[in-house]
């Protein structure tokens, strides 16, 4: 595709200003890994709807906007009290894509846990990073990974050391706050977790001050080493407004254990891009994910599972509930490579429309090129059912407090696969609020009539 | 005052008239019996009872308690004291039965008024009440009927009404699919909430729950109507003739 779009000027404008200030641009390796993702960039341009990966998501307003890269801002310290998270390890605060320390709580240090920002790591000790960052996330494939390389300067660094068990989350909170102008900022998170190493780490995105525009480009690198054991959650939950893609590449070593949460909750325009590479044998992972929309919201999840190695086992689980107008798409793609015999693969994306208007597309796309796998995939739309909703108010329950609890028991799924922790424990307080307000919006209260109940749910794909 | 009155209601479902002028007065601490061919619109009854919005009332009146109940949501119906017992208890994946009983015990108590009941003064009254009806209290950490046997199906509903303590219960059908032991304790647990100011409702096809809990009245609904009322030797008397005659003396059938 060519990069016919105006805007691939304003980038290149941008860049170049960038690559003479951003910290580790005399860095050789840095400056290349940088150089190549901007030109990769520049020639395959923002994705349009005829690429079959963005079939369902339209990103014209993102690839139209002009943005500038956003600068420092503050925040009150004040104005975070809802935004921490209670029991974790540590907390790194990033307003804007910037690593503020002020606001930031680093926690107890401990001998097998590096945790800083990966701006200053890059300033402090580059050499560090060269076996990790940027070998995962593929810049080939995605325009926006390409953009996220090319502008990273600035995320989040965790470095855990073999054998260290975290039972505390490390957490990081990703803040955009209103402009004047619209912005666009580029997290760029690294975590090395060595073998047999055991974490938790949640990424939570908010916005401040108003819904102006802004992007936020993020992606993640998180390697797990032999028989690492390892937790990570995604929280969107920006304003209504904003644009957020965010992509987790996630690579695992022999017999590793990573579960992926995914919640996302607030967001305009959103592209969540979950991303394993099953590289070591008898890795497993579980790819979980709650996406809650309403209004005009588009929430995109799209999964990609490449199993390259033999008895490894993968499991997708993703619940959409969707109400007004908004648009979720599910797109589940699973590589299973010729050697990757034994492979157990699995996927399920279960919906609830509460409206008309609400839409959601879902795909499976399995490519198998071993010959003795298991692959299984299955998706459901439906909508509350009215069977159970009058069970439950013919118990003296009301309407809305009905309507949450069977909302909460279709969300409920994805909690319980989450492990008991400090950040489950978070992402279920969000929920529960979230739920009631969607609950609380009376203009489609379910009125269905019994001919409705026989076609409740829906197999398809 | 009576507890229910129906003045000629009448229902229609889905373009098609299934009650179709139904008379019924209930006194507080009587016991009715609806008994009636499949299709006669004994369910029907019950849910609109329960206010199920879906069933449209096209004619007459309910009073309960002197209450319109027909311009009742199904939640205040429940909590002015209607309850009914499913002749198929829906499963609810996802919901607690112990938490979902507690919330609605609540939502009751707060409607009249009272404190909510917090998870530890709730459990002497539930383990009471569980004992009554001899189920195992594994079952309540389950979500709400996902997986029980049509045994526990229907002890779960009589359950639910031993905590709700209704005014007046209906139960549909709460003896089909229970083997003789569980019908006895199923009976036990009605019987055990037989009072001077509770009533009952309760439909069945058969004589062997009407031997446990011996009903006041004795109704035989056919085609959407009453078409007779007696003591409980009616129910005796359909049991040895079946519907058929009565049904054909009211309604002839045209040739
Ligand atoms: N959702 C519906 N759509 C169309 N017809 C319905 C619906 N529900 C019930 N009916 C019809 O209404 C009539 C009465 O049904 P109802 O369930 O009240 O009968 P019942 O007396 O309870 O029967 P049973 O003894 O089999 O339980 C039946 O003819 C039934 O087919
Ligand atoms: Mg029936």
């Amino acid at each position: 595709m060519i990069a016919a779009d105006e805007q691939i000027g304003t980038y290149l404008e941008l860049f170049s200003q960038f690559q003479k200030r951003a910290p580790g641009h005399d860095v050789r390796w840095l400056r290349d890994l940088r150089e190549s993702a901007f030109a990769r960039f520049c020639e395959v341009g923002f994705p349009t709807t005829h690429n079959e990966d963005w079939r369902f998501t339209n990103v014209s307003a993102i690839s139209r906007a002009t943005f500038e890269l956003a600068p420092k801002s503050a925040v009150a310290a004040r104005d975070l009290g809802s935004y921490r998270i209670a029991n974790a390890a540590c907390q790194l605060v990033f307003v804007n894509g910037h690593f503020s320390r002020e606001l930031s709580n680093l926690g107890d240090t401990s001998p097998g846990l590096t945790v800083s920002s990966l701006g200053e790591q890059i300033s402090v000790d580059p050499a560090s990073l060269e076996a990790h960052l940027g070998r995962y996330l593929n810049i080939q494939r995605d325009a926006f990974s390409a953009l996220n390389t090319a502008f990273a300067e600035d995320g989040a660094y965790v470095h855990i050391r073999r054998g260290t068990v975290l039972l505390n989350p490390i957490c990081f909170l990703f803040i955009s706050t209103a402009r004047d102008r619209p912005v666009i900022s580029s997290p760029r998170n690294l975590i090395v977790a060595e073998s047999e190493t055991q974490a938790t780490i949640v990424e939570d995105y908010v916005s401040l001050g108003g819904d102006a525009t802004a992007f936020c480009n993020t992606a993640t690198e998180l390697f797990a080493g032999d028989n690492a054991v390892i937790s990570h959650y995604m929280i969107e939950r920006e304003h209504q407004e904003a644009f957020n893609v965010s992509t987790l590449r996630l690579q695992q070593e022999r017999s590793a254990n990573i579960s992926s949460h995914s919640v996302l909750l607030g967001g305009g325009l959103v592209r969540n891009n979950v991303h394993p590479v099953l590289a070591g044998e008898g890795s497993e992972c579980l790819i979980n994910g709650l996406f809650i929309g309403n209004g005009h919201q588009h929430l995109d999840n799209y999964m990609l599972v490449e199993h390259a190695s033999p008895h490894c086992a993968s499991r997708q689980f993703y619940n959409g509930i969707l109400d007004d107008r908004a648009h979720g798409v599910f797109h589940g793609r699973i590589i299973v490579h010729k050697d990757a015999q034994k492979t157990d693969a699995k996927q399920t994306n279960r919906n609830l429309l509460l409206s008309d208007d609400a839409r959601i597309d879902t795909k499976p796309q399995l490519e198998i090129y071993a010959d003795d796998v298991k692959c299984t995939h299955g998706a459901t739309i439906g909508q509350i059912e009215e069977n159970a909703l009058f069970y439950l108010r013919s118990r003296g329950i009301d309407e809305i407090s009905a309507r949450k609890l069977l909302l909460l028991a279709f969300a409920s799924e994805c909690l319980e696969r989450m492990a008991a922790n400090p950040a489950r424990d978070h992402v279920e307080q969000l929920i529960h609020g979230h739920l009631l307000k969607i609950a609380n919006s009376t203009k489609n209260l379910a009125k269905l009539t019994t001919e409705d109940r026989d076609r409740n749910w829906e197999e398809i794909g | 005052m009576s507890l229910l009155e129906i003045k000629d209601l009448k229902v229609r479902v889905d373009n098609h008239d299934i009650l179709k002028g139904i008379n019924l007065t209930v006194n507080p601490g009587e016991v009715h019996s609806i008994m009636g061919p499949n299709g006669s619109g004994k369910s029907t009854l019950a849910q609109v009872l329960a206010r199920r919005e879906a069933y449209a009332v096209t004619g007459g009146e309910v009073l309960f308690n002197g209450k319109d109940l027909l311009a009742m949501k199904p939640e205040e119906a429940a909590c002015e004291g209607i309850f009914l017992a499913f002749q198929y208890p829906v499963e609810i994946p996802g919901i607690g039965n112990a938490y979902f009983l507690r919330s609605a015990l609540n939502a009751v108590r707060k409607y009249h008024g009272q404190d909510e009941m917090d998870a530890m003064d709730f459990l002497p009254l539930f383990r009471e009440k569980l004992k009554l009806l001899d189920m195992d209290e594994k079952l309540m950490n389950r979500s709400v009927n996902e997986g029980f046997s049509g045994g526990e199906k229907k002890r779960n509903e009589i359950l639910q009404m031993a905590v709700l303590q209704p005014r007046l219960a209906i139960l549909d059908e709460t003896d089909s699919g229970l083997d003789i032991d569980a019908l006895k304790i199923v009976s036990k647990g009605v019987n055990a909430m037989r009072s001077p100011d509770r009533a009952m409702i309760v439909v069945t096809h058969y004589q062997r729950l009407l031997n446990e809990i011996v009903p006041d009245f004795v109704h035989v609904l056919a085609n959407g109507r009453i078409v007779k009322s007696g003591g409980p030797e009616l129910a005796l008397e359909l049991e040895e003739k079946g519907y058929a005659e009565i049904e054909d003396t009211r309604q002839p059938m045209p040739a």
